[in-house]
């Protein structure tokens, strides 16, 4: 992956003003965001914390172009994405976000390397090239020799580091992790944080949302919401050892 | 790319799931494998009319003069009141033919009957011998051989002698390994003495052509068939298919005026070709291709159904990956496309296997009955088409609902 420029006045990756979102629940409207701001620039790392029903998978679901706001504008690394139909949504998806679940969501039956493969076909990129950075995607995250495992042969760490790689084969501008080391023992979970942290040495752009303090001290600004609202913002100077 | 991509994939789900797949298109195979085994006797039956039934029945360039035609589908009563009017074909007739003729051709009358035949030195008696009166031009236009002696000539045919040139297995039925030459058999009570044997003919639909028996017209046993001095049939071949209408023409004028016709009236006989049988059967078969698809559509409107709800059942099942397959960037019509295009693979591999058990089926109808079988490559094409067809349109449904699905619901299904 190339580094991507970090000079000051370069447009941010994400940019979100007054972001709402209500969700009809029966006859009740529940709102999960009620009017979030945020801008994050090119190769920060942000933690998203909060109790749950505070809004964070929601703001997720927004980030990540899964869903779109009841109110509000998402410029996606310069890009006013809050409007768009669902197919421009998948494009996006696509091409800007790289997504880390909690559950790994690879598919059972594909080999690690089609695993990596799969953002590239859709976005129409040759079978060879395809091949080509699948597997230099792989190395890079440790996995050369595993390539042509299925998920179900390889263990919980490596299948994380499947979806890192995944997540990243199409330079994203961003990087949203979703609780990426809640299904794993703690010594795999360090490790995948380390990775997070040498990808963001790289320039990578990282947003991850977790409930957990230790994950969160990783990154190096830590967004709390309370009640579907940022309660608070702080930046850290100091990357932790 | 994509449709590659899609295809392996579906080929990967059928592998992965063999027998859920294999129920799930039982439906099309069935409706493939009739298609397959029925198309395939009819083809079969095509070639063989027009190869074998047409050439041993009516023979090569032949004409057929009949008083009534030879195969009739549901003649009305009518009808069969104009036919019994009609007056009977003659020995004068034939003899009339034969002289007025232009055309050069062969002239032969042939009457036909069943019966019984008997040999006197070994006793046995044989049933159900196809007994034929005809004279002695009926070997030539028939392009009969002997396999021993001799054929009767022209002086024993004139001269009505008891002479008899038997079939192969009649034959062989009546004297065993005893050489039947110069023996004599018995027919309609008769003393017949034998001059020849005909060389294997084979059967027709299963029914044998070597077992009969064939006399001068003009003897005793014409009056089996027919009365005396009638015939059933005049034969008349021409060396050349060219004169065929001619000779036609001819034989038409000839009789109208031996039956003292008028203009208006209409001719009170037939002349029938081997174009005229084929023409009967060109009629079932086409009556046959008619009504069979309905049969076919509706195992594939069943087979269509079922599939359906194997895909809408896979579909759920497969809600996760569809959420993933968005997730990373699968438009609507690439998770449309990938349903569309299992569906079909399943449907087209269904199609493939009916294919292959209808052709199977196919030559066990033609090993155990008479009815032929030929494959028929361009009915497999269509079978092909029509499984994808199938599936295709089973699959839209389930297609268009995974297409659809809500990604956030879909990554948060278990």
């Amino acid at each position: 992956m190339m580094m991507r420029a970090n000079g000051a006045g370069s447009t941010p990756v994400i940019r979100i003003e007054g972001l709402r979102k209500d969700y009809v629940m029966g006859a009740e409207v529940v709102h999960a965001l009620r009017g979030v701001d945020l801008v994050v620039e090119r190769n920060e790392y942000v933690a998203v914390m909060g109790p749950s029903g505070s809004g964070k998978s929601t703001l997720m679901n927004l980030l990540g172009c899964l869903d779109t706001p009841t109110a509000g504008e998402y410029w996606l690394n310069g890009e006013r994405v809050s409007d768009r139909s669902d197919d421009e949504l998948a494009r996006i998806r696509n091409r800007e976000i790289g997504f880390v679940f909690q559950t790994f969501n690879l598919l059972p039956r594909a080999t690690a390397l089609h695993n990596v493969e799969l953002p590239l076909i859709y976005a129409g990129v040759g079978a060879k090239e395809r091949r080509r950075r699948a597997e230099e995607m792989l190395e890079r995250v440790g996995l050369g020799s595993r390539m042509h495992h299925r998920p179900s042969e390889l263990s919980g760490g490596q299948r994380q580091r499947v979806a890192i790689a995944r997540a990243l084969v199409n330079e994203p501008a961003l990087l949203l992790a979703d609780e990426p080391t809640g299904n794993l023992d703690t010594q795999t979970g360090e490790e995948i944080m380390a990775l997070f942290e040498e990808l963001h040495r790289q320039g990578q752009t990282i947003v991850l949302v977790t409930h957990e303090h230790d994950i969160a001290a990783h990154a190096h600004r830590i967004i709390t919401l309370r009640d579907g609202l940022i309660e608070s913002d702080v930046r850290r100077t100091a990357v932790p050892a | 790319m994509q449709i590659r991509e899609g295809i392996r994939l579906a080929l990967a789900q059928v592998r992965a799931q063999k027998l859920k797949s294999f129920f799930a298109v039982v439906g099309v195979i069935i409706g493939v494998m009739f298609l397959i085994t029925v198309v395939s006797v009819i083809e079969g039956m095509n070639r063989y009319m027009e190869e074998d039934f047409a050439r041993r029945i009516h023979g090569l360039n032949t004409l057929t003069l009949r008083r009534t035609p030879s195969v009739q589908v549901n003649p009305s009563e009518e009808m069969r009141r104009q036919w019994r009017r009609r007056p009977r074909l003659t020995l004068e007739d034939a003899d009339a033919i034969r002289s007025q003729l232009t055309v050069p051709a062969l002239v032969a009358v042939q009457s036909d009957a069943g019966g019984r035949v008997k040999a006197d030195d070994t006793g046995v008696e044989v049933e159900n011998v196809w007994i034929t009166a005809a004279s002695e031009e009926y070997f030539r236009i028939r392009e009969y051989t002997v396999a021993r002696g001799r054929l009767f000539g022209t002086p024993e045919a004139r001269a009505g002698a008891n002479v008899v040139v038997l079939g192969y297995d009649a034959a062989e039925k009546l004297f065993g390994t005893l050489d039947p030459i110069g023996r004599t058999v018995r027919i309609g009570g008769f003393p017949y003495q034998v001059v020849g044997v005909l060389t294997k003919q084979g059967t027709l639909f299963g029914i044998s052509l070597d077992n009969r028996a064939i006399a001068p017209a003009r003897s005793q046993i014409s009056r089996i068939a027919m009365p005396r001095g009638y015939v059933n049939e005049i034969l008349i071949r021409v060396p050349d298919p060219d004169l065929l209408r001619r000779a036609e023409l001819e034989v038409e004028a000839i009789m109208r005026v031996r039956h003292r016709l008028r203009p208006s009236e209409p001719n009170s006989f037939e002349i029938e070709t081997a174009e005229d049988s084929l023409s009967f059967w060109t009629r079932i078969s086409r009556i046959l291709l008619i009504a069979f698809p309905g049969l076919v559509a509706i195992a594939l409107v069943v087979g269509g159904i079922v599939i359906m709800n194997i895909m809408l059942v896979s579909v759920a099942e497969r809600t996760r990956e569809i959420g993933i397959r968005k997730a990373v960037g699968a438009r609507r019509r690439d998770i449309l496309l990938q349903v569309l295009v299992e569906s079909a693979v399943l449907s087209g591999t269904g199609a493939a296997i009916g294919i292959a058990v209808g052709n199977v089926l196919a030559q066990i109808v033609a090993a155990v009955s008479p009815l032929p079988a030929a494959i028929a490559p361009h009915w497999m094409l269509v079978a092909v088409l029509l499984g994808a067809g199938v599936g295709i349109i089973a699959g839209i449904y389930p297609a268009a609902r995974a297409a659809r699905l809500d990604p956030v619901v879909a990554l948060r299904q278990e």
